[in-house]
Parts: structure tokens; sequence; C-alpha cells
């Protein structure tokens, strides 16, 4: 099985952090991992390849940084890893993303899965998978929480996917594009021998000169998307009514009026 | 890969661009000279700032070449699951509807799937001018390549100016096909909708890094423009039986033989809580300390005849499972009533629940971000309060 993970270098949101009086971003001491859907993309390959045995490469568009992002795939068990990253590539939206990635997997070759996070956490967009698996024409199985069958023969997938309703059984050819969702499995830790192996391992660095590709589609340039304004949003303007009384019953019933003086209970 | 051009002989390290930058990717280097990292997405936010013209960023080049004048309208897609509309569909069809006014434009409806009918004339009523109706066998369950086909064409044939879709799983699925297809923009999970004065461009608004910043996003030179939009932020419309409008047949472009997914079964858990469409929801976080503290969330839920909801923190802890997570990377709920029960109300909470109607939060941290937000606050133990207030509620409901 030769299994392909695109992977993203995010700042770690969760810990992210407003100054309220300029309204932007403190990114001093916010670190930088992987983004954590992703890490759930990785650990399905590696679940895989030890089952049918092949080949897990995990590749990353940014900047040089991100270098330590596929080490970390590496430790966690990655065969090997790819970066791209290349000033014409920088602003690029998740377009020109996916039309790089889908480039660098071409020159790559075979494949028969490429995983992906369901989103990552500082875009939130979740369009890069499918935009992958556009721009290859192959199939797209997207929020997948379990692979309950997978035939190499036959070239056939069955996957679940989490949709709203519940869980959707779906059959799809191979190869093709699969997004992951937290419930499929637990991300393993990097093991020892990893994190050694991790630290050796000489990653390529793909430029754009290495791809084929049309440089008009390339970054900020190939981008159809621009951002033109970035600002915090404003607070929900709520009450504030904090209810004080004698003793906690005497709270809850004073509540119980007002929710019931709204209208909501009845 | 900084974006951002930074004029070394100019540049005089007065700082002004530090203060703007929402990123926070700029500094200054020993020199006393601005420098951009690689955090700069170059938004352009510091550019106007820069008092001797220092900063610039990169020239767009090549402009594709699509006359944006032959694109009009608005499109919806209606999103359907065994022959029913999902109700995120009629949230776009209210929004759509303001656009198209705006524009002066008519508002489509695209409905495919198999027997859509009755979808067909409720699409009408709450707002389409007209129906762009696909009905085929092949259709009756969404799947990605005969829907992004079928849709593609249609936008090729009929050219909307701007594109509208859920932001659910079958909406961001769909999209992300149908845009890369058309080499157009997306933007994701929008939660506001604007025409741009003068340009007459879609503003996309939606948040990113977590909920902590709202971004606009333009795509100024190719058509459609196309987004997804997130459930439960927009009002559903009124439906009005009375309106009529235009059916126009389109056809199917894949036969089943070249489709190469299989849909074999939905499994609808019997529990599966719908969170996204409760209209009571109480929540638990961190504060309940484990799945044994959901017990008391449950009774106060089940005494409110609502549903339960959890945060992140919660969820990730393993107390209780997904489907029930609110928030940024769970779902985004719009009840009448949302009670947060020690959860702090990190910004990535407050993106899944801020449209509540009411939010009474009870929390023993009195500083937790969540009181700033909340209608009704209770400074306490969750474990002492909320039992008394189920108990009250028993009470006072007769229950």
């Amino acid at each position: 099985m030769q299994a392909i993970v695109c992977i993203k270098q995010v700042p770690d949101t969760t810990e992210v952090k407003i100054d309220p009086e300029k309204g932007t971003l403190i990114r001093e001491g916010v670190p930088s991992i992987i983004n954590p859907f992703d890490t759930y993309a990785i650990e399905e390959a590696l679940r895989l390849r030890e089952k049918f045995g092949g080949k897990v490469t995990v590749i990353t568009m940014g900047p040089p940084q991100a270098l330590s992002a596929l080490k970390e795939a590496v430790a966690m068990g990655a065969d090997e890893a790819i970066l791209l990253s290349d000033q014409a590539f920088a602003g690029a939206d998740t377009w020109a993303t996916s039309y790089t990635l889908a480039a660098a997997i071409r020159k790559i070759g075979s494949f028969d899965l490429i995983f992906c996070g369901r989103q990552a956490i500082d875009g939130d967009t979740g369009q890069v998978g499918p935009g992958v698996a556009t721009q290859l024409q192959i199939n797209q199985l997207t929020y997948v929480c379990r692979i309950s069958n997978l035939d190499f023969d036959q070239k056939k997938i069955e996957v679940e996917r989490l949709v709203e309703e519940g869980k959707e059984v779906v059959q799809s050819s191979l190869p093709c594009l699969i997004t992951v969702v937290k419930d499929i499995n637990q991300p393993r830790y990097p093991t020892i021998l990893g994190i050694r192996r991790s630290q050796k391992i000489q990653i390529p660095v793909w430029t754009a000169n290495d791809l084929e590709v049309n440089r008009d589609y390339l970054g900020l340039n190939g981008s159809p998307t621009r951002v033109v304004k970035i600002e915090t949003p404003p607070p929900r303007q709520g009450k504030g009514q904090i209810i004080q009384a004698e003793s906690i019953e005497q709270q809850v019933a004073i509540l119980a009026e007002k929710l019931i003086a709204e209208k909501i209970i009845v | 890969m900084a974006l951002l051009k930074v004029d070394r002989e100019t540049c005089t390290g007065c700082g002004l661009c530090l203060q703007v930058c929402p990123f926070g990717a700029l500094t200054l280097d020993n020199e006393n000279i601005i420098v951009a990292s690689e955090a700069c997405n170059g938004c352009g936010a510091c550019v106007p700032e820069c008092p001797s013209g220092s900063l610039s960023l990169p020239e767009p080049g090549k402009k594709p070449e699509i006359n944006t004048k032959d694109y009009s309208g608005v499109w919806v897609w209606v999103e359907q699951c065994d022959g029913k509309a999902a109700s995120i569909s009629w949230e776009m069809i209210g929004q759509g509807r303001r656009l198209a006014d705006t524009r002066g434009a008519d508002l489509t409806a695209c409905v495919l799937g198999y027997q859509t009918e009755a979808i067909a004339q409720e699409a009408m009523a709450y707002g389409a001018d007209r129906v762009m109706v696909v009905d085929d066998p092949t259709l009756k369950i969404y799947r990605t390549d005969p829907y992004a086909r079928c849709l593609v064409e249609l936008v090729k044939q009929y050219r909307p100016e701007i594109f509208l879709l859920g932001a659910s799983t079958r909406g961001r699925d769909l999209a992300g096909a149908v845009a890369t297809y058309l080499y157009t923009g997306l933007t994701a999970d929008c939660t506001g909708l604007e025409i741009e004065e003068g340009s007459n461009l879609l503003l996309q608004i939606r948040p990113a890094f977590g909920g902590n910043i709202m971004a606009t996003i333009k795509c100024p030179d190719y058509r459609p423009q196309m987004a997804t939009v997130r459930h439960h932020v927009f009002e559903m419309p009124q439906s009005d039986k009375s309106r009529q409008g235009q059916v126009i047949q389109g056809k199917p472009v894949m036969p089943e033989e070249e489709i190469a997914t299989k849909v074999l079964d939905l499994i609808v858990e019997k529990n599966e809580v719908n969170i996204a469409d409760a209209k009571i929801i109480v929540s638990g976080g961190r504060g309940v300390k484990g799945p044994e503290g959901f017990g008391i969330i449950h009774e106060l839920a089940d005494v409110l005849g609502g549903a339960v909801g959890a945060s992140r923190a919660a969820v990730d802890s393993g107390w209780i499972s997904y489907a029930h997570q609110v928030g940024q990377t769970g779902r985004t709920v719009r009840p009448d009533l949302y009670i947060a029960c020690g959860i702090s109300g990190a910004i990535q909470h407050q993106a899944g629940m801020r449209t509540s109607k009411i939010i009474v939060a009870i929390n023993k941290d009195p500083e937790a971000p969540i009181f700033q937000i909340a209608d009704y606050g209770i400074v306490g133990d969750l474990f002492a309060v909320v039992p008394a207030l189920t108990k009250a509620l028993k009470k006072r409901l007769n229950k």
C-alpha cells in the first residue's frame, strides 16, 4: 500500500490570545504543532501500513520551519517526508494550495490512498482535501470515522462517514482521498527509535522548479480569494446579570423565574 | 515566505505597523527596521499605515480571462437527505434573497435529487424566483462526483454571480470539488455575507484562528463567488406557499455505471443527539470533572426537554461523544436557551453558541469569560447549583 498524508503546521490556536487593546493576535510563545486532525490522518496511514505493508509518505507545503512538523510525522513512523517550500507558494488560498499539493503528489507517482485531516484548526476550511482529490481526478471520501473494508486486489474501499444524520456507509474505488475525523483512531506518540530516525532523515525540499506547474496558478497570484480585512469579533452583548442571593436555593429560584419571564420555559 | 516587502532604505522603524498587524507577524530587527515573519499572510493591514510608504505586497500577476459582467444572479444549493430538505438550505435561501434583492437579480435554488417536486415547491415558498431541478435516480442520495459535475455544468451554462452552499458535511464536500473544477474562489463557513458598495462584490465574513479573528474575504476576478455558510447563524425565512416561480429541468451528467461510489447504508443511531436543532441545550465542560458528572447535566436537560452539549475539553477527555460537541470544531447551535455548566467559555466554544437567544452560565470562577457573554450567571459549584436548579424547575413546571 502506498499512502500519502498531507499535513499542515499550524499555530496551536487553543493557545492563541488576543491583545485586548490592539485587537491583534499575540503569537509570542504560541507553539507550532501538526494540525491535530492531521495526526489522525498519519495514524490511520501507519495502521494500514502495519496491516498491509507498503510505504507512508508525508508532505506539507509551508515555510522552512514546517520541516519540524514533517520530522514529527517521521518520529511517529512515517517512512518518507517531502517539504514544498518556495516564495512562489506564499499567500496561497485553498485553491492554489490544492493545486500545488496535487502537483507534488503527481511527482511522487503511484499511490493507493491519500489522507488529510478534516480541516486545519487555523483556517478551518476543510477545502484542501476535496481540492486535491478534484485536481487529481480521484474520488474523495470526507469526514471518515472508520475504514471498514479495504481490498487492494479489487481496488475497493468501504468507509463510514460522519454526517449530520449519523454514519453513512460508502463504498468507493481506489485510489481515493480520505479526510478523517477524530473518531477514527487514537494517534500514537513518537517512539525513541522514531525520534532518532527523524533527527537523521534528510527531507527533500521541493520548489516550484521541481514541479510540473503553471506558475500563474501558484501562491497569491493563483489564488482567487483575497483577505481584505481582519478584525476581532465583537463580544456578544449579553445582559450580564449575575444572580446573587443568600442561598443557592434562592439563586436558582430567581433564575427559574427569569427564564419563565423570558417565555423560554413553558 | 513572508509576502510583505519592506524597503529597508526608507523604513524609519517607527513601529506604527506593529500596532496594526492582526497576526503579530512584524518585528523590528537589530537595525531597527521592520521584518515580517512567516506569520505574515499578506492581508495588507499594515501597508496604508506606513507613513514612509515602505511596505508593499507583490503586485498580482496575470488576471484570469473572465468577464465578470457575464455573470449574474444568486444561486443556492438545496441539500436534501431522504427526500427531505436540510434547514440550513432555507437559511441560505433567506440570505440569498437579501443578496439578490441588493443586486437587483434573481435567486435560483438548485435542487438535485430524485422525486424532488415537493422540495422545489418549498424552495419557491421560502423565496426562490426559480428552481433548477435535476431529478434522476443517480442523484437520489448525495455523492460527490455526480453532484459536483452536474453543478459544474449548470454553472458553466447559466453563469451565476454568487453561489451559496450550506457548510454541512455534504455542503463542504461538494463546494470544495465544484470550486476546484471551476477554478474560482470559495470561502468556508461564512457567518456574514454583504454586498460591498461600489464594487458590488460579495464580502464573505468568517471566523478564523479558532474564532479569535474575523476575516473578510473577497473574490474579485473569478466567478461565481462561492461560499459555504454556517448553520444556525442566519434566521429561517418565512415560508409563503402562495409564492410562484419558474422551474427549469436540468440533466444529470454521469450515468450510474460511471459513478465509482455507492452509498450502502445510513446508520442513524437511536440515541444520536441532534443538538443542532435543539431548542434548549444544557452543556458541560471541564468543570463537570468526568463522565459521571454529566449525570446532573442530563437530569437538567431532561426537565427542560432539552439536549446535552459539551465543550471540546469534555469531549477530548473522553467524557462524552463528539456528537455533543459545541464550538468551532463541533456543532454550531442557536437554541432559545443555552446553559453552560463548568464551561470557561473559550473563544472556540463561543463561536459555536454565541447566537443563542439566552445564555446562562454556571461556573465557580467569577472571572470565567463565559460570564462576559452570558445573560444570566450564577457563580458557584455546579455540583450544587445544577441539581438545585433541576429541583426548582421541576417544582415550577409541576413535573
